[in-house]
């Protein structure tokens, strides 16, 4: 297998965003959060800018705390890989809500390209359905982006799908840094007020 | 299912969560959790959720908080290790995080692998800005939750109850 794919990562990422609707997205620190601002920055947007491995983790907090929204993470092979326990903590809870998305470039692209386990042989789509995922993909063509769009809104069950993304970096689509203010915003697009 | 020799106080703390308004236990097993784990895993108000290691439940109760509910944290001395780097969720994004610890290498311990992560327990906590206090005698242990959980849920801040091997006792070895 070969590192990463060959998918343009904004275009996957603005791909599911379209008719977001009552969408709840959790970005993973670095080009994930860079992907999910490069496509139109919004209340509902939790983008992570520390924590490597926990996007998944947070994603699944709020999932349980939203029963009714899907809640979308969007992660990054290497930021997974630093939290592959926390994929067998969701596992076991199954919330139908959570739709986990790790674009899937091979690299550790923040540190200058360097290979990472995903891009040397480590497929996570077969160890999440090892850990019993009730449903698992690899999307290598941009055709796959839809159907996973629909599914996420569908909140049919957890999902988690590994999207073959080019190892190249974007210029950097910076969200804002101050976690306090995106905190509050995200609060209180859903009506709660801070406190 | 209910210890004989369980003590009071280990359903104290339990019952402080739960008036506190706690809607999600995320913890990785130990013995002094073991009630509040039991009653966590039976409440149908609570989300009792395991976990493979203590930093996983940071990234969880910052999640649930964005979704509008709050949690606490159960876990081992040695699981603040694990915390560490993940810590700085909280100070970034400023939401209640309460955590309740049960102390290794902190008095009477038999197992001395256990006391460098044990003696640098609180001053770990407190470099990553965490409020911290200690039990070591039952009555102290709801009345110190009770405190922590008001300055995490109304100062959206870190608090951490430290529950020392006084409190807890002796851990028996059989050699």
């Amino acid at each position: 297998m070969t590192a990463g794919g060959t998918l343009d990562r904004r275009a996957v990422v603005a791909g599911l965003l379209q008719e977001r609707r009552e969408l709840l997205v959790v970005s993973a620190l670095g080009s994930p959060s860079y992907d999910l601002m490069a496509a139109g920055d919004h209340d509902r947007n939790f983008y992570l800018w520390a924590a490597m491995g926990s996007a998944a983790m947070v994603g699944f907090g709020l999932a349980q705390a939203q029963p009714d929204r899907p809640v979308l993470v969007l992660t990054g092979d290497g930021e997974q890989l630093m939290g592959l326990g926390a994929l067998a903590t969701i596992a076991l809870r199954r919330p139908p809500n959570l739709t986990i998305v790790v674009l899937d470039n091979g690299h550790y692209g923040e540190t200058g390209m360097q290979p990472s386990h995903a891009g040397r042989g480590v497929e996570l789509a077969r160890l999440a359905e090892a850990l019993d995922f009730p449903s698992a993909e690899t999307i290598t063509e941009l055709q796959g982006v839809e159907p996973l769009r629909r599914r996420l809104h569908a909140r049919a069950g957890l999902h988690l799908a590994v999207v073959k993304i080019e190892p190249r970096n974007w210029p950097r689509a910076l969200p804002p840094r101050d976690g306090v203010f995106v905190k509050n915003r995200f609060r209180q697009a859903l009506g709660h007020s801070p406190s | 299912m209910v210890s004989e020799s369980e003590p009071g106080w280990q359903r104290e703390v339990f019952d402080v969560l739960k008036a506190a308004g706690v809607r999600h236990v995320c913890y990785v097993p130990d013995a002094g959790h073991a009630a509040a784990i039991r009653l966590a895993e039976a409440d149908p108000g609570i989300e009792a959720v395991v976990l493979t290691t203590e930093e996983e439940g940071i990234g969880y109760l910052a999640g649930a908080w964005l979704g509008g509910e709050g949690g606490a944290l159960l876990m081992q001395s040695s699981g603040v290790g694990n915390c560490i780097n993940t810590l700085a969720l909280q100070p970034c994004i400023r939401f209640p995080l309460l955590m309740v610890v049960t102390m290794r290498g902190d008095w009477a311990e038999f197992n001395h692998w256990q006391n460098p992560m044990g003696q640098a327990t609180e001053p770990v906590l407190k470099q990553m800005g965490v409020m911290t206090w200690r039990a070591d005698a039952p009555a102290e242990v709801s009345p110190l939750l009770r405190g922590a959980a008001t300055m995490a849920f109304e100062g959206d801040s870190a608090c951490a109850l430290l529950l020392g091997q006084r409190l807890i006792g002796e851990k028996e070895w059989v050699k």
